[in-house]
């Protein structure tokens, strides 16, 4: 008997967030997957044509409404639990977009939710970490219970391309809520890639001294064509905008280069990058615990160095 | 517009911010957890992380939460703050440090072993029916066990809107703005009152707290319930199975210069 998984897809109305091929990949961790994405949206037909395209997905369901022109949880959260009885499972990315939207279906659903899937084990039973990613807990969800999850990105590759799955429209018929709008959200620069996704990321700590001194990060990402990260130190500093911290309450990220300059480590910064592939630390303290996860640490000043490095590459 | 008084009792910028009479009461949800300052280490059977003997406190983002309906309360916005817990006896130490802080009441609601989000959430909801706050604050996680899910649980029992991740609160006619941390940058909600908010780390930073307010909060009432007189049953839909530590990087080089660190990525084929 299959399995029949329920993931909910992010985007931004034009765009599938890549958080969403990583749920898929998650979800195909469990034998027998049956893999549905619901993609909830004022007109979901782009998106749901970039969702179709994910191997692994088996259907994609739209849910369109004039109210879900933004992803405001109270909105959402009753149509996705409107449509996930016959499901055992429902995943959604731990971005802040599912931390939100999640634990509001698992309350509407009455069904435990599993926060930060590192793992699956079995289909009732997933790793994930505790304690700022200090110790794994291994959890097991009572037999017949549905269960919701929020799946950590950056423990699973994304989902690659594959034959295209059909595209049905899901009749939800349910009152929603007009008791929380939106306002507005602030929109950072674009042009550089995404601190999510990227390959490449170059963070900045403290040490930067002030917003000014963040330029000298920008121009080498520029030239590595890397994202640009900071420490909470930094961000609480006002030297860079909260999009940028990377940390425990900040983004959990995988790169394949990740250079911090600047940082010295905190066991919470430390939590948001331990799945990078190679880890570069830049510091002039030596004894900085940034050090004792690096894979290359160069003790020495950032401002000399970070020219030099530009002109090497 | 605000004239420039040195002499005026509040700020106008701030009085502004409550024209309505003051909410009557502000409930904050605070759990006990090990102090964000202890090297977390996991038991050698894998049964568990080491707890004897550690420093605990109460969880930093519920420390928020206080900090702010505190805050409110002071600008008038609010007449009562009212702290409460759910978990065992020794709990009420951090309800003691949040009247110390200046919670006006607290409420206790013993509960032993580990209580799931979904049990704290129902209990959350009981309390709500029986104080009718008009804001519930509440952290965004615990640094315990990770999970990031009362205020949102709670949230969708009541039916009432959420604002989750807020680094600015404004309170208006009934209504609050609120600027959540997101992925993309800042988000702006409008949401109805009563309504579940749960903070970030920049929304505000908590108050020391001082000597003679411990002994004040000595007198100040907290009551004890239990779970059954709330009238939430204990569930466990979540058995932890084992506990271990995570995988440890290996230990990397040092370079001495920019030349050598450029070379070692060309090297691993990163550049």
């Amino acid at each position: 008997m299959s399995t029949k998984i329920l993931i909910v897809a992010e985007h931004d109305g034009s765009k599938l967030n890549p958080s969403t091929a990583k749920c898929v990949t998650c979800a195909r961790a469990i034998d027998d997957a049956d893999i549905t994405l619901v993609v909830c949206a004022v007109d979901a037909a782009a998106v749901a044509a970039q969702a179709a395209q994910l191997a692994g997905v088996n259907r994609v369901l739209t849910v369109e409404n004039p109210a879900n022109q933004h992803a405001l949880a109270a909105v959402l959260a009753p149509q996705i639990a409107a449509i996930a009885g016959p499901y055992s499972h429902v995943f959604g990315p731990s971005t802040t977009f599912g931390k939100d939207l999640m634990a509001r279906i698992s309350g509407l659903l009455d069904a435990p939710q599993v926060s930060d899937i590192m793992a699956v084990e079995s289909p009732t039973r997933f790793r994930r970490p505790i304690y700022a990613g200090n110790a794994i807990l291994t959890v097991e969800v009572a037999a017949g219970s549905k269960v919701v999850g929020t799946v950590r990105t950056a423990s699973f590759a994304a989902a690659a391309s594959g034959t295209p799955a059909s595209i049905e429209k899901a009749a939800v018929n349910v009152e929603l809520p007009l008791h929380t709008r939106f306002v507005s959200v602030s929109a950072g620069r674009t042009d550089r890639p995404d601190l999510q996704s990227a390959a490449r990321v170059i963070s900045g700590g403290r040490a930067l001294g002030s917003a000014d001194g963040f330029k000298i990060l920008y121009a080498l990402a520029d030239k590595l064509g890397a994202a640009v990260g900071a420490s909470r130190a930094a961000v609480d500093a006002g030297y860079a905008p909260n999009e940028m911290q990377v940390g425990q309450t900040g983004k959990i990220i995988a790169p394949e280069l990740y250079v911090a300059i600047g940082i010295s480590g905190a066991i919470q910064h430390l939590t948001g990058i331990k799945d990078a592939r190679t880890i570069v630390a830049i510091n002039k303290d030596s004894e900085a615990p940034i050090f004792e996860v690096a894979d290359i640490g160069l003790v020495g000043d950032l401002f000399q160095i970070i020219p030099e490095i530009e002109r090497l590459i | 517009m605000c004239g420039v008084n040195a002499f005026a009792p509040t700020p106008c910028a701030q009085l502004s911010r409550y024209t309505a009479k003051p909410m009557k009461r502000i409930l904050v949800g605070i759990k006990r957890v090990v102090d964000y300052n202890v090297r977390i280490r996991v038991k050698p059977d894998g049964s568990g992380v080491i707890t004897d003997g550690v420093k605990m406190s109460i969880n930093p983002f519920d420390e928020i939460a206080l900090e702010e309906a505190l805050r409110i309360k002071e600008r008038g916005g609010a007449e009562e703050v009212v702290v409460v817990t759910v978990g065992p006896a020794d709990c009420q130490q951090q309800l003691r440090t949040a009247l110390a802080m200046g919670a006006d009441r607290a409420l206790h609601v013993q509960a032993d072993g580990v209580i799931e989000p979904l049990v704290t959430a129902r209990v959350m909801l009981k309390l709500v029916e029986r104080e009718q706050p008009l804001l519930v604050i509440l952290g965004k996680q615990a640094i315990d066990d990770d999970n990031g899910q009362t205020g949102q649980l709670l949230a969708a029992l009541w039916n009432r809107p959420q604002a989750t991740y807020a680094s600015k609160l404004e309170l208006h006619d009934g209504a609050a703005r609120v600027t959540r941390e997101v992925d993309a940058g800042l988000e702006t909600l409008e949401i109805d009152l009563p309504a579940v908010i749960t903070t970030d780390l920049r929304l505000n930073e908590p108050r020391y707290v001082k000597l003679p307010d411990i002994m004040k909060a000595k007198k100040k009432p907290l009551d004890t319930l239990s779970l059954s007189a709330v009238g939430v049953e204990p569930r466990v839909q979540l058995k932890a199975v084992g506990f271990s530590p995570p995988a440890q990087r290996q230990k990397g080089v040092l370079v001495k210069d920019a030349a050598e660190l450029v070379a070692a990525l060309k090297q691993k084929g990163l550049l």
